[in-house]
């Protein structure tokens, strides 16, 4: 399904990596490991065809993704290290919002029972700002129950969490990855995720 | 229309809703920095009416400058943008609704309040009407250049100015016509010729800027 080949990327003139490859199936997990600064997070973007590899490609369905391919990105979902919401809006309305950009129907009782899952919906009425870290990121991750995109990419989607929280969103993965959908995750926590097939991926220099 | 189209729309204008202090910032500016003419020059009625045109232009285009800066910016720095660049619609047609959303913001307001500040210029009425049908047809392009600029400078320091650099040279036809079609129903000729040249100059940004505006945002993004 998601294929990479010899992926470089250079950033400024430092090469983060190269000759990166995997191809992930349905029902398939890969970790992206590695420390700091590694590239874990450019590799993600550059999956998602947010950043243009400097050598090699990704397909997806055997179909080379470049710039802007809708028919990739209506199958993708990407929660990166920004949460993506806007500190003005409610939790609920930040939901609905970024539910339906990426094309997914979310009325108010979808949203309420997405925030519900991952145990935030006595937030739903309130501002973003006042929220905590963990709360927010909490709220860009309600987006998962929401969608129906086979194709996970999530940038550290642990980091902040309490660990409630965290086994909450293991057990979705897991649920998500036995259905048959595909997940591509960096974390510096020891999470178990069940899944049909689990590669890891490690960028080291 | 489209789904997406719509929320990204209906998001911006909340937003703008839900601060309401920016929108005013706006409008003061253009308020007052029209009104420091007359104060300035003195009440000369000739002197007002001929200088008005030009005057409050100047001031539209400065005042739709002010609030370009955050027509991008915030999305960047929260990573809205991220996921509307990774919304399976293109990017050319979601920007349009934040320009639209931009201009109903800055650009409506200053419309509807130009024939109040025109009246301290002693303008006739029928060269009121020019003043607004010209604001109406020009505005527009105004936002839709100016998102371009907007998208270039995403993320570079200073971008404020570089904005104002970048984007007035290329308001100038804008103006030209504009402040061209207010002066010509003053002196009493027909002011259609510059009215058409207006709307062709918003028309044509209507088509290039969402396109130039979404390959910028992309580059800087990256």
């Amino acid at each position: 399904m998601l294929a990479a080949q010899d992926l470089a990327c250079i950033r400024g003139d430092r090469v983060l990596f190269q000759n990166v490859g995997f191809a992930l199936n349905a029902g398939g997990l890969l970790y992206v490991l590695g420390e700091n600064g590694s590239g874990k997070s450019s590799l993600l973007r550059l999956l998602c065809g947010l950043l243009m590899p400097e050598a090699g490609s990704v397909s997806w369905c055997g179909e080379k993704v470049g710039r802007a391919s809708e028919s990739y990105q209506s199958n993708l979902l990407y929660i990166g290290h920004l949460n993506g919401l806007k500190d003005d809006l409610t939790a609920i309305e930040n939901l609905q919002i970024s539910a339906r950009l990426a094309g997914c129907n979310a009325d108010t009782q979808a949203a309420l029972a997405a925030l519900k899952a991952i145990g935030i919906e006595r937030c739903a009425n309130l501002p973003v700002r006042v929220l905590s870290q963990g709360q927010k990121r909490r709220v860009a991750l309600a987006r998962l129950w929401l969608t129906n995109s086979p194709l996970w990419i999530l940038d550290e989607p642990f980091a902040a969490l309490d660990t409630l929280s965290v086994e909450t969103l293991a057990s979705h993965l897991s649920q998500h990855l036995i259905n048959g959908g595909m997940a591509i995750l960096t974390t510096h926590q020891d999470v178990t995720i069940s899944a049909r097939s689990t590669q890891t991926l490690r960028l080291d220099s | 229309m489209n789904d997406a189209w719509m929320t990204v729309l209906r998001r911006d204008l909340l937003l703008a809703l839900r601060r309401r202090s920016d929108v005013a910032t706006t409008l003061f500016f253009f308020l007052i920095v029209s009104s420091l003419f007359p104060l300035g020059i003195g009440p000369e009625p000739a002197v007002l009416s001929s200088i008005a045109p030009g005057v409050l232009w100047v001031a539209a285009l400065l005042a739709g400058m002010l609030s370009l800066t955050r027509l991008f910016a915030t999305d960047f720095a929260d990573g809205s943008l991220e996921q509307m660049l990774l919304a399976p619609q293109p990017l050319a047609l979601l920007v349009t609704a934040k320009i639209l959303a931009h201009w109903i913001v800055c650009g409506l307001p200053v419309v509807l309040l130009a024939p109040v500040i025109g009246l301290q210029y002693a303008l006739p009425n029928d060269a009121l009407l020019v003043l607004v049908l010209a604001l109406m047809l020009g505005t527009p392009a105004l936002s839709l250049i100016g998102a371009i600029g907007a998208a270039l400078t995403l993320g570079v320091r200073g971008s404020g100015l570089l904005i104002a650099l970048l984007v007035l040279p290329l308001y100038i036809p804008v103006l030209i016509f504009g402040a061209g079609a207010v002066a010509a129903s003053q002196h009493g000729m027909s002011a259609q010729a510059h009215l058409s040249l207006l709307a062709a100059c918003s028309l044509l940004s209507l088509v290039l800027a969402p396109m130039a505006t979404a390959a910028a945002l992309r580059i800087s993004v990256e």
